[in-house]
């Protein structure tokens, strides 16, 4: 048999590493704004117009539900083998998969009803 | 049942136990695992930011009020954390992301750590752009 | 400094007992001695009923690797005095069914070896051919997979590797890289071949990049590179074999 074995892994793994990129890059700098340093007071929260106006914004919202929906997938991948390798579960790994995955949709799902619908 | 060559070697070879914490008996095992962790605290700030953009499509006092919830000490010590481990994150794969091509200069292969700085570099950019563009525009 | 430095050395005899033991040997501790010199001591002075494989005593054939104070290594390459005072514990590689003393069976490599099929393939477009009916191949050309040709096939890349020690049918380090060293050879056409063993998902799908294969590796393969390298090969290939299906075979 010739060509690469027929399978959804090599995608998984291209939306995994899309993933660990773009959560690399935004993630780090919005937790510490909106998980440290505002609530700290180190800087000052911003004003309720002008997130709302930068939250509305079609680009803000693409990139989010982008950075969302990636972030997921790399998560439910990655924690996937966590749980396989770091504790030895790979005979559940059809249900382990199920899960992590299936957390990363509907995570999704809610990622676009909130980003598209809800701002 | 055969009684061949095969099954006493079989029966005789000694299979070494893996731990089920094996990722505790090397330093690098411990760090790779805290390094896949980190994806659990992504997946918490994908969370949280859904919950932050639902109180900004809420109105002004939701906005305030996540504020106020943010600012509880339980809630900024596990934000802690989590940006403790997505900046692990961040540089592990900044790290190994190079690692997946190879590039020559003038025939010579450039070493993975030379093609990460553009990388790092990115990120304090686009870090600098969003710290401009929610707070300080 | 001491000159002597003890060994305890894991022992595995079936006809007598059902799991691993350990005995104690006091050996010399000289300057230039390698772990192999003082288990050869053992052997030759102490008990020669010690089972070992070893070879070229230079880090070379691959034969001599096993678990030195818990970490993969050719004893031939590992010497006493970096373990000053010691004790030195020797033990079986890890990962591996143990035969009998510091003996693994190997079997499994082999066969995972040979099912990439670490040889040249005959090319549909063969590569330029020399006077001489050789194949010619530029200095250039021989850097790409050079690295990879390095592997001696010691194993110690599937003992330092978790994935391998908690999944025995993952493919593993040192074979995906000696399949890229083919891949990558300009004189071999068999990169389709390898496809489906290594696009398999206990192939490069398996590896979650500890990276530990690279750091116990004592030729400088990079196993974990050639690894991360493949997962994009196949990877565009599925895209492509995804984006424009194949008529038939060829």
């Amino acid at each position: 048999m010739k060509g690469p074995k027929p399978s959804v892994e090599p995608f998984v793994w291209l939306g995994f590493s899309a993933g660990g990129m773009v959560s690399a890059l935004l993630v780090p700098v919005l937790l510490f704004l909106f998980g440290v340093a505002i609530p700290l007071g180190w800087l000052e929260s911003p004003e309720y117009d002008h997130v709302l106006a930068v939250a509305r914004h079609p680009l803000t919202r693409l990139v989010l539900l982008g950075l969302c929906v990636l972030s997921l997938i790399h998560f439910a991948h990655r924690f996937r083998f966590t749980l396989i390798d770091g504790l030895q579960l790979r005979r559940y790994d059809g249900v382990i998969a199920l899960g992590t995955y299936g957390l990363a949709a509907v995570g999704s799902v809610l990622a676009g009803w909130v980003l598209l619908f809800m701002v | 049942m055969s009684t061949g060559q095969e099954d006493f070697l079989a029966v005789r070879l000694y299979r070494q136990p893996v731990s089920r914490l094996w990722w505790l008996r090397r330093p690098t095992y411990l760090l790779f695992i805290l390094r896949e962790l980190s994806s659990v605290f992504v997946a918490w700030f994908v969370a949280y930011l859904l919950v932050l953009v639902y109180a900004i499509g809420d109105g002004e006092s939701s906005y305030q009020r996540f504020l106020d919830r943010s600012a509880n000490p339980v809630v900024i010590a596990v934000n802690a954390v989590a940006f403790g481990f997505v900046v692990l994150h961040a540089i592990t794969f900044f790290q190994a992301a190079p690692t997946t091509t190879v590039v020559r200069l003038r025939g010579k292969r450039l070493p993975s750590a030379a093609l990460a700085a553009p990388i790092f570099a990115a990120w304090a950019i686009v870090s600098a752009f969003l710290i401009w563009l929610v707070v300080l525009a | 400094m001491p000159d002597q430095i003890t060994l305890q050395v894991a022992r595995y005899r079936p006809e007598q007992e059902s799991k691993p033991t350990f005995d104690e040997y006091e050996v010399p501790l000289r300057d230039e001695w390698a772990v192999l010199d003082a288990l050869n001591y053992v052997k030759d002075k102490l008990d020669g009923t010690l089972s070992y494989r070893w070879s070229c005593r230079m880090g070379i054939c691959g034969s001599c690797g096993m678990t030195v104070n818990g970490e993969p290594a050719l004893s031939c390459a590992t010497f006493l005095v970096d373990y000053a005072p010691g004790p030195v514990r020797i033990e079986p590689l890890r990962n591996f069914p143990v035969v009998r003393d510091l003996v693994i069976e190997m079997t499994d490599f082999m066969h995972k070896l040979s099912r990439v099929k670490p040889w040249i393939i005959e090319s549909e477009e063969p590569a330029p051919i020399g006077e001489h009916g050789e194949y010619l191949q530029t200095p250039a050309e021989l850097a790409e997979y050079h690295q990879y040709s390095m592997c001696i096939n010691c194993m110690l890349c599937y003992s330092a590797c978790p994935v391998y020690g908690v999944d025995s049918l993952f493919v593993g380090p040192a074979a995906i890289a000696l399949a890229q060293r083919y891949n990558l050879d300009s004189r071999d056409g068999g990169a389709e071949d390898r496809l489906t063993v290594l696009s398999d998902h206990d192939g490069v799908w398996g590896c979650t990049f500890v990276g530990e294969c690279t750091r116990a590796c004592p030729k400088g393969v990079d196993p974990a590179g050639a690894i991360q390298r493949y997962k994009v090969t196949a990877a565009t290939e599925s895209v492509k074999a995804f984006l424009l299906p194949r008529g038939g075979s060829t």
